[in-house]
């Protein structure tokens, strides 16, 4: 079973057998993240290189015990500390990286674009670990796969992304992955943080989120930047807090079975309540796990050797 | 693969003795079946684990745990795929430190197969002992590996093919002998018992 693709760049466009060959083999992984020995082989004698021009903590572990569960040798680059502070291009940069005889390669910049940039000059497999504000399409993956882990099926699953979605590329990631997957996304947030046509996307839009949660499966909250808020794109924090905020109170529209989902860090008592966030429907820590299960999964269905390299026995 | 040149090795019945037969091995080796624990490799392998399981109850009266395991992390060839192999899920939800662990698959050729589950269960525990039971031993090993107990030897060519139906997931329970295309097909059907 192969992917259609040498990469991984994002989720609008990925087809949908290649998504679910990733949750289907997500599962197993899943299973050896409770074994004694959380360590399998088919990754042995790869080299992956962790390429964060962006701050991460949470991503860039989670990139780094997959790659190291799968036996791999794993590196990490951070710009902070590399010769990039000497003004050295990203084209030379990855080059001279690659010239070091590595396999695949895990990158997030503030630039979208960087990831396919990459492609183009690179003989690595690239993986997409968020790219500005375009996509983060593992953060995608394991949020449906947090889904499917409790509802069984994505079609017709009704999901609601709440929060800054303008500047959200986990939102894009998840809209497009759950939409070829065939459920119902809609969007709600503060008209100065819902993108620009977003009713392109084939998404229901709402400003009032009492109306958006109406009937609703998961809720799928994402940080308020509070930067933002010093940019004048909301007047307070309690503002926002009050009128989008997910509390207790406000669960009682969505349907029975409802989930709450955040990607983190968390803004407690912000987009989401304490309560809220410590509740049985919470979901959140699970995400986390299952974030190391599907990179495990995208790791290993990428590395397969290209046809150009198989030697003939 | 030309289908009208197929030999029937075992039919239900004989296959059902030799299975019989293999647990009562089992049993007889192990002096009970207090200690073991029995591990069949995906996905044949496991119908067959859980055939050992039933009749040991049956005999003893003593249930056995069971797990199932996918080896495909731990193949040897995984620097010469394009493809990487489909993984399905490994469940062994006991302990298998201290135990006779019966590995089951339902044929044994090259031995690679064998040796990639060895490497997997060695991180799930340490068992006591690792036992081979297989349905069918067609020869052929590349590796030094050999079954304790053998539903029946066969003896092949290295490009012929052997399938072994379960009626669980196929139309009826038989092991089938495929003779390599290009040639006719010589092996003859034995009767009897295994070595």
């Amino acid at each position: 079973m192969k992917l259609s693709t040498r990469h991984l760049l994002g989720l609008e466009g990925t087809p949908k057998k290649d998504l679910e060959l990733i949750l289907d083999t997500a599962v197993s992984f899943r299973e050896v993240l409770d074994r004694p020995i959380k360590k399998v082989p088919p990754l042995r004698g790869k080299t992956v290189v962790n390429l964060f021009y962006e701050p991460s903590t949470r991503t860039r572990i989670s990139f780094d015990l997959a790659e190291k569960r799968l036996s791999a040798d794993s590196i990490s680059f951070s710009a902070s500390t590399s010769s990039v502070k000497k003004g050295e291009s990203l084209k030379d940069t990855v080059r001279n990286i690659e010239a070091m005889k590595i396999d695949m390669v895990v990158v997030r910049h503030k630039s979208p674009g960087v990831p396919y940039y990459l492609t183009q000059c690179m003989e690595a497999n690239i993986i997409n670990a968020g790219d500005g504000q375009h996509e983060h399409p593992t953060q995608g993956l394991l949020d449906i796969f947090t889904m499917r882990q409790k509802y069984k099926k994505i079609k017709g699953l009704r999901v609601l992304l709440v929060g800054d979605i303008k500047h959200s590329r986990v939102a894009r990631s998840n809209i497009w992955g759950l939409q070829t997957l065939g459920a119902s996304v809609a969007i709600c947030g503060p008209t100065t943080l819902l993108p620009y046509e977003a009713e392109k996307m084939g998404v229901d839009i709402y400003t009032n989120i009492d109306e958006a949660m109406e009937g609703v499966d998961v809720v799928n909250i994402l940080r308020i930047q509070l930067e933002r808020q010093e940019a004048g794109l909301f007047p307070s924090q309690r503002e926002y807090t009050n009128l989008f905020g997910i509390s207790r109170e406000r669960l009682k529209r969505l349907n029975k079975n409802f989930t709450i989902m955040h990607p983190g860090p968390m803004n407690r008592g912000v987009e989401i309540s304490n309560e809220v966030a410590d509740s049985k429907e919470s979901v959140i820590l699970s995400q986390v796990t299952n974030g190391q299960a599907v990179r495990m999964s995208v790791l290993y269905l990428l590395s397969g050797v290209d046809e150009k390299e198989t030697p003939t026995t | 693969m030309n289908k009208s040149e197929k030999v029937e090795i075992l039919d239900g019945r004989k296959m059902s003795r030799a299975i019989t037969r293999v647990a009562h091995e089992i049993l007889e080796r192990n002096g009970g079946a207090e200690s073991l624990v029995i591990v069949g490799i995906l996905t044949r392998g496991a119908v067959l684990a859980r055939k050992l399981a039933s009749i040991i109850k049956d005999i003893e009266g003593v249930e056995v745990n069971v797990g199932l395991m996918d080896i495909n992390l731990y193949r040897d060839d995984v620097n010469f795929n394009t493809e990487q192999p489909v993984v399905r899920t490994t469940e062994i939800m006991f302990d298998i430190n201290g135990k006779n662990l019966i590995l089951v698959d339902d044929v044994l050729f090259t031995g690679r197969t064998i040796r990639a589950a060895l490497s997997q269960i060695i991180d799930f525990g340490r068992p006591n002992t690792v036992q081979l039971a297989v349905l069918v031993d067609r020869g052929h090993r590349q590796l030094p590996i050999r079954a304790d107990y053998v539903g029946k030897n066969i003896p092949t060519t290295f490009e012929d093919n052997v399938r072994v139906y379960f009626s669980e997931n196929d139309k009826i329970d038989e092991v089938i002998l495929y003779p390599a295309s290009n040639k006719k097909s010589t092996a003859k059907k034995n009767t009897g018992g295994s070595e």
